[in-house]
């Protein structure tokens, strides 16, 4: 076990009586089964602001979340929201006034961010009230959380080297 | 003929979707409205038909931001239906649960959308690089009452654990421990936060509102109380509709509330603070004092700092319930349906909310009315436009927009809370 072991935290936002809303939770299940067992994974229902204090003492922490339809439904996109530039669109569509972009801004100036902050985002197709996840959606759960697990040993690797280096 | 239209598309910093239409004719204003165009989402009716035991938490579904103010009237008119008063430590954890959210949404309310405003930052995260230590104790107040809201109501964003008759499970007296630690820093923070908005510069301003907000016996009230005004109104919740009416208005989605015969009024912090000064314990009352506040404020902008204030009564009223709390016997008593109009009248953290429910003799919902704080301010609302349009007319019309835009955010006002997924637009190369 390295001193990354406990520091990679996972969070999958979403609320699961709202249709595809509920695959960032789906996935952060799955997570929990299978990602290694001192990797943290979190369930939230889409507070943005709590999220600083969610990643808050973790290394690395991976967001998993819906995203409103634009190309096809279940596609998996990646997102690296600090060395990537964040797209100003990424918002949350609800009427909240925080999204993820102005949780990840205010932890930045705030200086609150963890050192990896990833979003992983699944194209939904249906959001409707007290629906289940469509399955569509659905069958993207298994080959997102496969990449997951995939960051969470490439972040280890990151930070065996940068302890290597130091 | 030269006509102005100031218009905003799309409030920002308030809880839910609306705009404003500012039109200014020959240097007066004609019309201020403020348009909210949610979709209606037709909750009470479909109530109807549902169980009484389920109101409380269909309707905490109706906002996220004050899901408590929404159970708590549910659970109070149902109990009133049905002829069943909680009392002792139930009713000491509904407090407790109401000043959960009052710290997590003013907190939000006070640091993230509105000081913005008074500081000349587009925004919070600009805010936060010159003032940073206010934006992080928002957030430490903002999970000081989320935690308490988590502890109390299984979650912190539409609480699951509030019934009719009490909780379906309360906590045990070791489970407050960490919530109390958190509680005391944030309110250490509370009062600094209280300082630092009362040094705030605040446009001269004043109205003659009519204000109207529970009053309670004894307590600052949240749950319990008589419905006041300071022109005379002094009712149970059950005699609401004698009094108030809603009417439809073009331009909106939400019913306006008006005071019949008389027109608006104004619910809220400032009402609440107006009308219950004497109900706040001596070393608030001086806090408030220190702050500039008297006993009676009638500037809008000033509601910042009222809300402050009660940053710190709720920090402190929790920690006395805390101190103060031996479990109940049974989390919750049992509450039998009969056939019965019940009526309860709560202090969301943006006002009054007020829940009216028929009930059938095998405990059906058959008619629900629900009148929330943001349609009984809309009217107030417009009108305090209309006087800050006509007394600020001069300045050029970015200016102008967002001082309307500012007096709309004095109100908090929480239009409505809808589906949450991202909008995500990335173009790839």
């Amino acid at each position: 076990m390295t001193a990354i072991a406990d520091g990679i935290r996972v969070i999958g936002i979403g609320n699961g009586d709202r249709g595809d809303d509920g695959i960032g939770p789906l996935i952060a299940e799955r997570l929990r089964a299978s990602a290694p067992s001192d990797v943290s994974v979190l369930i939230r229902r889409g507070d943005a602001l709590a999220l600083i204090d969610d990643w808050r003492g973790a290394d690395s922490a991976i967001l998993v979340d819906a995203a409103a339809p634009m190309t096809a439904p279940g596609v998996i996109h990646r997102i690296d929201l600090i060395a990537d530039v964040v797209p100003s669109e990424l918002s949350l569509a609800s009427t909240h006034a925080f999204g993820i972009s102005q949780a990840v801004g205010l932890a930045y100036t705030l200086g609150l961010l963890p050192r990896h902050l990833i979003l992983y985002a699944v194209e939904g197709a249906s959001f409707a009230p007290g629906a289940a996840v469509t399955p569509e959606v659905a069958g993207a759960a298994g080959p997102a959380a496969r990449r997951i697990l995939d960051e969470i040993e490439s972040l280890r690797r990151i930070e065996v080297e940068v302890e290597a280096d130091a | 003929m030269a006509t102005r239209t100031i218009r905003v598309d799309m409030i920002a910093r308030v809880e839910g979707e609306g705009a404003l239409d500012l039109h200014i004719r020959e240097g007066k204003v004609t019309r201020a409205e403020l348009r909210i165009f949610e979709p209606p989402r037709l909750f009470e009716a479909l109530l109807r038909g549902r169980d009484f035991r389920e109101a409380p938490d269909i309707t905490a579904r109706i906002c996220g931001i004050c899901p408590v103010a929404y159970q708590m009237s549910a659970v109070h008119a149902m109990e009133q239906a049905m002829g069943v008063e909680v009392g002792g430590p139930i009713r000491d954890l509904r407090r407790l649960l109401y000043c959960g959210e009052w710290i997590e949404s003013h907190a939000l309310h006070i640091v993230m959308l509105h000081a913005p405003d008074f500081l000349g930052f587009p925004d919070a995260i600009a805010m936060a690089r010159q003032h940073g230590d206010a934006v992080r104790g928002g957030l430490l107040l903002k999970k000081a009452g989320n935690g308490l809201m988590r502890l109390l109501g299984g979650r912190e964003i539409h609480p699951i654990n509030v019934k009719v008759g009490g909780f379906y499970r309360v906590p045990d007296r070791a489970e407050f421990a960490s919530v109390e630690e958190e509680l005391k820093r944030a309110r250490h923070f509370a009062v600094q936060l209280l300082r630092w908005v009362a040094g705030f510069t605040f446009p001269a301003f004043e109205r003659d509102y009519e204000f109207v907000a529970l009053r309670h016996a004894s307590a600052y009230p949240f749950n319990e109380g008589r419905i006041v005004s300071n022109r005379g109104i002094d009712i149970a919740a059950a005699d609401y509709a004698i009094v108030f009416e809603e009417r439809h208005v073009a331009h909106s989605t939400a019913l306006q509330a008006v005071i019949k015969g008389r027109g608006s009024y104004l619910v809220g912090p400032l009402a609440r603070y107006n009308l219950n000064f004497d109900r706040l314990p001596p070393d608030i009352q001086a806090l408030a004092r220190e702050a500039g506040l008297g006993p009676v404020c009638r500037n809008p902008f000033q509601s910042i700092v009222v809300r402050a204030v009660e940053v710190i009564y709720a920090c402190d009223e929790a920690l006395r319930l805390i101190a103060a709390y031996e479990p109940p016997a049974a989390p919750a008593i049992a509450v039998e349906p009969r056939a019965a109009i019940g009526h309860a009248c709560t202090e969301a953290p943006r006002g009054i909310l007020y829940h009216r429910y028929e009930i059938t003799a095998d405990g059906s919902i058959r008619e629900a009315r629900i009148v929330p704080p943001t349609s009984q301010n809309q009217k107030s609302i417009e009108e305090d436009l209309r006087v800050v349009a006509t007394r600020d007319i001069a300045l050029p019309d970015e200016e102008l927009r967002d001082r309307c835009e500012q007096a709309i955010r004095n109100y908090d006002p929480c239009i409505s809370c809808s589906a949450h997924f991202l909008k995500l637009g990335v173009h790839r190369r």
